[in-house]
């Protein structure tokens, strides 16, 4: 049987560094390969040479076997390899049939578009999908994942042979997620080839055939799932054995001085919530996405509409207007679209780091001292360990998980007494990934109170002192110590929660 | 920082820079630079008298009005927003010089009340769009039509003429032979450099125009930021007012139409992204020189009016057409 998709011994360079180096892979008909590496070990770049985005300096891309050249991300399209980006690409505000057939709408004699034959095509795709989605709706008041499976839909339309789905899971729920799965299931069944780029390796065991890992830009092995398991994964992934990417469990101190004490109520919600912060704990945010969880955090630092905002800090009434405000007071959030929240994209590394808190760098008032300010990001950056050339390079042209570091970078030695991360590690590899749990630990005993919204299980019970459950837009549990399972996080993330345990009469349904 | 794991060896390679003709590539002033050379160089070839000393000193005083406004207008374009009603808050406030010195104020307390309604009007401005929430350009919009027709209530529709004969020292006055007009325009720019370039001021100029969202949740006051922008455009605006005044020697309620587009242009010229977050004022000020050459050089050619029009639309076209996605 010939390999549907071969790419073989692909090089890239972009000016100063060799992304890509000698690089194969092979994908056979109605396979679901998985695609493996750390941040920055070369699979974006793998996948947008695939798509003609980048042209590779050396090595072919053949299809069934036929040496191809793409040119272009139409070439590919049109050769049937289709790809769903980490980024959608669709477009808000056209209806999912419109968006499905962007750009090459059957058209009648008169030039005008056939849209009775649109809208059977895509009941046709979405059958073939086995899924449920109104073609006339428009697409931005879908859900992240019927965004994505429309994203799929519209590949499959181009009649995609080759399927790739660039982390399509982070966004996604479990339930999704495994609807995901089961669509991909569907398409290996009729013969699709896939390249599937996941962060979560039970992932990859449940639904891959094979598996290639790359490294710093370089080919390390391919095998079957059936001849690895987790470990030697994360071995091949960064080059050297890890016991545990969480730093060592140590007794809850249960004397801790309470630091904060908030009772937010949303603007649009009948019910408040409250919560305590202790010095030096690390307090989780748990439940699915869209239960409430960075919203309740962005009120805190005064960058959510409230109703009701009572907060204490140290005993202390305080009223954040603003997240300036919430700064000057010592608390900081880390948002969770790092890209749109949390970066300058045009800037450098350095002046990334040092935006809020430029003040520091005083030489005389209100003139900033250069010297001053280069010494504090190179130690900061040092801290973190981000992997870029100098301070002075642009924070775009970083990988994800260095994007990460700098904006944590940002709120260290900043005499913050309150930091909320929100996903810190999202889109993030394994070795990245243990050194923020590390730093957050560390941060935790120097005594500053720490909140972290998480989607990952294993990081909030790895991590966390305390635990707040979210569901429905409101907090439904708290579990501390052993109570902290994966199991009973989910089944309270789960459940409706009670329309009687709430502090404020209850107008009916005020949404 | 007191990780004792980290020497200063360690740290002291961040610290490298790119080589200097990489840097000189990439730097923002590259483009709008060549394009000033070779206009510069096709000038004093068309023309002899191009290159005399005082026809360029006629230049720079020619773009100094233009190249005064650009500042504010940069300051506006670098956070992403953009500033329309430059042309009339200039001949408000000059107008209002005019008036109060007519009217017999002493010409310090008169120059003071231009600058300051100046900048009361541009943070007027940037009140209605860091708190109103509305987009710059349409408030700009609608206060450039304001602004005219307070000029025009405030003058009754004439010119005021009378004023004090040494009050045209700041139109046609020299010191230390450069004209004064070319000086005050490098002071602005010299102070909108150290303001962009040295206070935090500045970095959350370029930080808001790069991602407001991201600014705004890392601490920022970015409606504090917007309001000073735009006091800033609204004062460089009365200076221009003050120079174009004393130039004239009278207090014009209509002049200064269409300045704000000559603004945006040398702005773009300079190498700014009109989207916000990028650009250098030194950029805007070799923008808006190319712009004053091009308008003298095609006057000494005799080129007509309407077809210089035509000619800058062109080159302004070419020009951003050139520098455009090379910091994509």
């Amino acid at each position: 049987m010939t390999a549907v998709l071969s790419l073989e011994h692909v090089s890239k360079g972009f000016p100063g560094v060799k992304a890509l180096d000698d690089v194969s892979l092979t994908v056979e008909a109605g396979e679901i390969h998985a695609l493996l590496g750390e941040n920055g070990a070369g699979k974006s770049t793998l996948m947008k040479i695939l798509c003609g985005i980048y042209q590779p300096d050396e090595g072919t891309i053949r299809l069934n076997g036929e040496a191809r050249h793409f040119s272009s991300y139409r070439d590919a399209c049109a050769a049937g390899v289709g790809i769903v980006f980490q980024e959608f690409s669709l477009v808000p505000w056209l209806s999912v049939v419109d968006n499905i057939f962007l750009g090459r709408e059957p058209r009648n004699r008169l030039g005008l578009i056939q849209r009775a034959r649109m809208m059977a095509e895509a009941y046709e795709l979405f059958d073939r999908l086995d899924i449920d989605i109104d073609p006339e709706i428009q697409v931005h008041r879908l859900s992240v994942a019927d965004q994505q499976f429309v994203e799929i839909a519209k590949a499959l339309s181009l009649n995609a042979r080759v399927l790739v789905l660039d982390e399509p899971t982070a966004p996604l729920t479990p339930t999704e997620v495994e609807r995901l799965f089961k669509i991909m299931r569907r398409l290996r069944e009729g013969g699709v080839a896939m390249v599937f780029i996941s962060h979560h390796l039970e992932e990859i065991f449940q639904v891959c055939d094979r598996i290639t890992v790359l490294r710093d830009g370089t080919y390390v092995d391919s095998c079957a799932v059936t001849e690895t398991d987790h470990d030697a994964l994360v071995e091949m992934m960064i080059g050297r054995k890890v016991d545990n990417i969480f730093p060592p469990r140590e007794p809850r101190n249960t004397n801790a001085p309470i630091l904060l004490e908030a009772e937010i109520g949303m603007k649009h919600a009948t019910h408040t919530d409250s919560l305590t912060l202790a010095k030096g704990e690390i307090l989780g945010f748990a439940g699915l996405v869209g239960s409430g969880r960075s919203e309740l955090a962005m009120a805190l630092i005064g960058a959510y509409p409230t109703r009701v905002a009572k907060i204490r800090l140290d005993g202390r009434e305080v009223r954040f207007r603003s997240p300036a405000d919430a700064l000057d007071a010592g608390i900081g959030l880390l948002p969770e679209d790092r890209k749109r929240q949390g970066l300058i994209l045009p800037f450098s590394c350095g002046d990334n780091i040092t935006l809020n808190h430029l003040k520091q760098f005083y030489r005389p008032a209100p003139f900033l001292s250069r010297s001053r300010e280069a010494d504090t990001v190179d130690a900061a950056m040092d801290q973190v360990r981000v992997k870029a050339p100098s301070a002075e390079t642009p924070v775009q042209s970083l990988s994800g998980g260095n994007q990460q570091k700098v904006v944590i970078a940002r709120w260290l030695d900043r005499g913050c007494r309150i930091l909320i991360f929100d996903e810190p590690t999202r889109g993030i590899d394994v070795g990245a990934k243990s050194e923020i749990y590390a730093l957050m630990k560390r941060l935790a005993s120097q005594g500053i109170a720490i909140i972290m919204i998480s989607s990952e299980l294993p990081e909030i019970t790895g991590l966390c002192d305390r635990v707040l459950v979210f569901s429905h837009g409101r907090i439904v549990a708290e579990l501390a110590d052993g109570e902290i399972e994966a199991d009973t996080i989910m089944r309270h993330a789960v459940t409706e929660p009670r329309r009687d345990d709430v502090s404020q009469p209850v107008t009916e349904d005020a949404r | 920082m007191s990780d004792s794991t980290q020497p200063a060896a360690v740290a002291a390679p961040r610290r490298q820079r790119r080589s200097r003709a990489t840097r000189m590539l990439h730097s923002p002033m590259f483009f709008p630079l060549l394009g000033f050379i070779a206009v510069f160089i096709i000038m004093s070839l068309v023309n002899d008298r191009f290159l005399d000393v005082s026809n360029i000193e006629n230049v720079a005083r020619q773009g100094s009005v233009i190249g005064i406004i650009a500042v504010g207008m940069s300051f506006a374009i670098f956070t992403g927003g953009i500033d329309l009603s430059v042309g009339p808050v200039m001949a408000l406030s000059g107008t209002l010089m005019a008036g109060l010195m007519a009217a017999g104020w002493p010409a310090p307390v008169a120059i003071a009340a231009g600058l300051c309604v100046g900048s009361l009007f541009g943070a007027f401005n940037g009140f209605c769009v860091a708190f109103g929430r509305m987009p710059p350009i349409i408030v700009t919009l609608a206060t450039m039509g304001a602004a005219h027709g307070l000029a025009l209530l405030y003058t009754g529709g004439y010119p005021i003429s009378g004023l004090p004969s040494w009050f045209a020292w700041f139109g046609r006055g020299s010191l230390a032979g450069i004209q004064v007009p070319i000086l005050i325009m490098l002071l602005v720019y010299a102070a909108g450099y150290v303001v962009l370039h040295h206070t935090p001021f500045g970095r959350y100029v370029y930080a808001v125009g790069g991602n407001e969202e991201a600014t705004r949740l890392t601490g920022i006051r970015v409606p504090r930021t917007k309001m000073l922008v735009y006091s800033i455009s609204g004062l460089t605006a009365a200076i221009a007012g003050l120079v174009i005044t004393a130039r004239l020697m009278s207090g014009q309620p209509s002049i200064g139409e269409g300045f704000e587009l000559d603004a945006i242009a040398a702005v773009v010229l300079g190498g700014a992204a009109i989207s916000g977050g990028r650009g250098v004022v030194l950029g805007t000020l070799v923008g808006a020189m190319l712009l004053a050459m091009l308008n003298n050089g095609l006057n000494l050619m005799g080129v007509s009016s309407y077809l210089q029009d035509v000619i800058k639309g062109g080159i302004i076209l070419l020009a951003v057409y050139i520098g455009r996605g090379r910091d994509a």
